[in-house]
């Protein structure tokens, strides 16, 4: 009977490990969304779409044209920065002074392209890098070390952008035109070059995480859609364009999906998550840190 | 008015008089299809017409679909019985997660998503009973044939079954749009609380237009089970399928009543000619179209087709409107 419950008690550990790893990842794609949102206003549906992209560009380069790792990483950053800006140019330009809602479901258009050309570009195989990372065992626990790997260079981003955003004057633009919108451009902030470079940003971050998901996780055209969904009630719960409520929700997120996937299924881990989502929606509507008023 | 009754009844004879005419097997294949699927347009429009987007019915869709398989299968209950008890799944779950969305003043972009949610949760609940519902691999309605069970094997009947829901459809919306709730869901989507000053009942009204759209989807989804005979979660549920009904419904029109089905006409006979042309090749090649078509409508033609058409007929050609 004792030994069973230490048994337990070490997947139990394991687990919420696990989740505070996965989270980290979470957070980092919760960041790239929130960013978007609070500066342009815009919910990026297609968002998990660019990490499935990058994870193809980690793919072909690794492992079609040989190119090592760490020097293909930052081309597919970059080049997930440039379809996040060629995206903004392209279809939320034209759109933004349409009502919310059109946006919305412009990049839910962006979704199905992304999606369909995947299948056409690359085939509906998993694809994955071939690259076996060793795993970490402390006492009876397991930990992969790509999981620690995404963890810490997930935080590596998510300090970088928060360097960014307080200390250079881009940064500050940036976070000024988050806060109103209408005032900074007579301020002398071109706001139509600030939404530019925060939609390359945002997708310089979803690059990042299609660079370390596609360490632990197979590529194909609807990968996107295992995480896509996920994110984004992360950053409804943690409040649509708020840091650090999309931070904190993250994780909660995670444990979830890590400990119910520990008792039960996967499937119902996000069931779990889903249904803690709704919940929530009604104990706080307007986010985790949200006051109510 | 007695000339637009006239055309109103020879376009019902006509459609009615279709099979009889020309019965061809795929092309009533084809129209049974776009039937239902305008239907299922339709009653997504109901809603989205007063700004009420929803991410969610691909998950009413679904439950209508499974809930009435999985009662025939496993109950032996006849779909006569398990439609509307499906119908009725769907609407309560529509009522929990509508209610305090409304009462809580969940709109825009927080409706979208809390939707979002419902049609993730519906998806995975269906992938994680496995043991009931196939998961992913799709799931079979146990064939007996007949009235009882609601499988026929003719076209001829299921295009009339079709015909008949999908003018329900156009009926229930004519209703609407004449009632006094879509004077108050108009002016609820212009501005809340001056709605609600003005004495209109925000969340009872938008409830009702939630739980009567649901229960038409619901319902879409059941036919779209008893006539296909084969259902699996990306078909009828998830998030992919709540996007190709706002999808159709913007391409064809989401403010007139008959535009959601040009939306299904294109949608479905656009998806046949690439397969017909293409043959397999042609996998993704439709989404792919989909999703350029649809941006561009949401950019150039946010009316759809029907919609901007009717408008350049009534009122003389300027600047397209952005709505």
């Amino acid at each position: 009977m004792h030994a069973i419950l230490d048994i337990f008690d070490i997947y139990f550990l394991e687990a919420v490990i696990n989740g505070i790893l996965l989270g980290g990842v979470l957070a980092l794609l919760a960041l790239g969304l929130n960013l978007i949102f609070g500066v342009i206003d815009v919910t990026w549906i297609c968002y998990a779409e660019l990490v499935m992209i990058g994870m193809y560009g980690m793919y072909y380069l690794v492992q079609v044209f040989g190119v090592p790792y760490w020097a293909a990483a930052p081309l597919v950053i970059l080049l997930v920065a440039l379809l996040g800006a060629a995206l903004h140019f392209l279809v939320i330009a034209p759109l933004l002074t349409a009502p919310p809602i059109n946006q919305l479901l412009a990049t839910g258009g962006v979704l199905f392209i992304l999606q369909s050309f995947a299948t056409v570009a690359f085939g509906i195989d998993f694809k994955n890098l071939g690259i076996r990372l060793p795993v970490l065992s402390l006492g009876d626990m397991n930990f992969s070390y790509a999981r620690l790997l995404s963890f810490a260079a997930a935080l590596i981003g998510m300090v970088g952008v928060y360097l960014f955003l307080t200390r250079t004057f881009t940064g500050t633009a940036i976070r000024a035109i988050a806060q109103d919108r209408q005032i900074m451009p007579l301020m002398g902030v071109d706001a139509k070059r600030i939404y530019l470079i925060t939609s390359a940003i945002g997708g310089g971050l979803a690059g990042l995480a299609a660079c370390l998901l596609v360490l632990q996780y197979d590529v194909h055209p609807f990968v996107g859609l295992s995480f896509g969904p996920i994110t984004f009630l992360i950053c409804v719960l943690g409040g649509l364009g708020n840091f650090i409520g999309g931070f904190i929700a993250a994780f909660v997120f995670a444990e979830i999906i890590s400990l119910g996937g520990l008792f039960s299924d996967l499937e119902w881990g996000y069931v779990l998550a889903f249904a803690f989502f709704i919940v929530m929606m009604f104990i706080r509507p307007a986010g985790l840190l949200a006051r109510r008023s | 008015m007695n000339n637009r009754l006239v055309g109103w009844i020879v376009a019902l004879i006509v459609l009615i008089a279709v099979p009889f005419v020309h019965s061809d097997p795929y092309h009533l294949h084809l129209l049974v299809l776009i039937l239902i699927w305008s239907f299922a347009y339709t009653s997504w429009s109901i809603m989205g017409r007063f700004g009420l987007v929803s991410l969610g019915h691909g998950g009413f869709m679904g439950i209508g679909a499974y809930v009435t398989a999985l009662l025939w299968n496993h109950l032996d209950i006849s779909p006569w019985i398990g439609i509307p008890l499906s119908m009725a799944t769907a609407g309560v779950l529509a009522l929990v997660v509508a209610y305090p969305c409304f009462r809580f003043r969940i709109t825009g972009h927080y409706f979208v998503l809390v939707t979002l949610a419902l049609s993730g949760i519906v998806l995975q609940v269906i992938t994680a009973t496995r043991d009931y519902t196939g998961g992913s691999l799709g799931y079979t309605p146990r064939r007996a044939g007949g009235i009882a069970a609601l499988q026929f094997d003719d076209k001829t009947t299921w295009y009339l079954i079709a015909l008949a829901v999908w003018l329900a459809g156009l009926v229930i919306w004519r209703a609407i749009d004449r009632g006094m709730i879509s004077r108050a869901m108009e002016a609820i989507s212009e501005d809340e609380d001056a709605a609600a000053a003005a004495g209109v009942n925000v969340t009872a009204e938008k409830l009702k237009i939630t739980l009567i759209s649901a229960l038409m989807t619901a319902l879409a989804g059941a036919l779209y089970c008893q006539y296909q005979m084969f259902i699996s979660p990306d078909t009828v549920s998830g998030i992919a399928v709540s996007l190709q009904m706002v999808f159709a419904a913007i391409v064809g029109g989401v403010y007139v009543a008959l535009g959601p089905t040009v939306g299904a006409a294109i949608t479905i006979l656009l998806a046949e000619v690439l397969r017909i042309s293409f043959g397999t090749g042609a996998v993704g090649w439709d989404n792919l179209v989909y999703g350029v078509l649809l941006v561009l409508f949401i950019i150039f033609l946010p009316k759809g087709i029907l919609g901007s058409v009717i408008d350049r007929i009534t009122s003389p050609p300027k600047k397209p409107q952005r709505s």
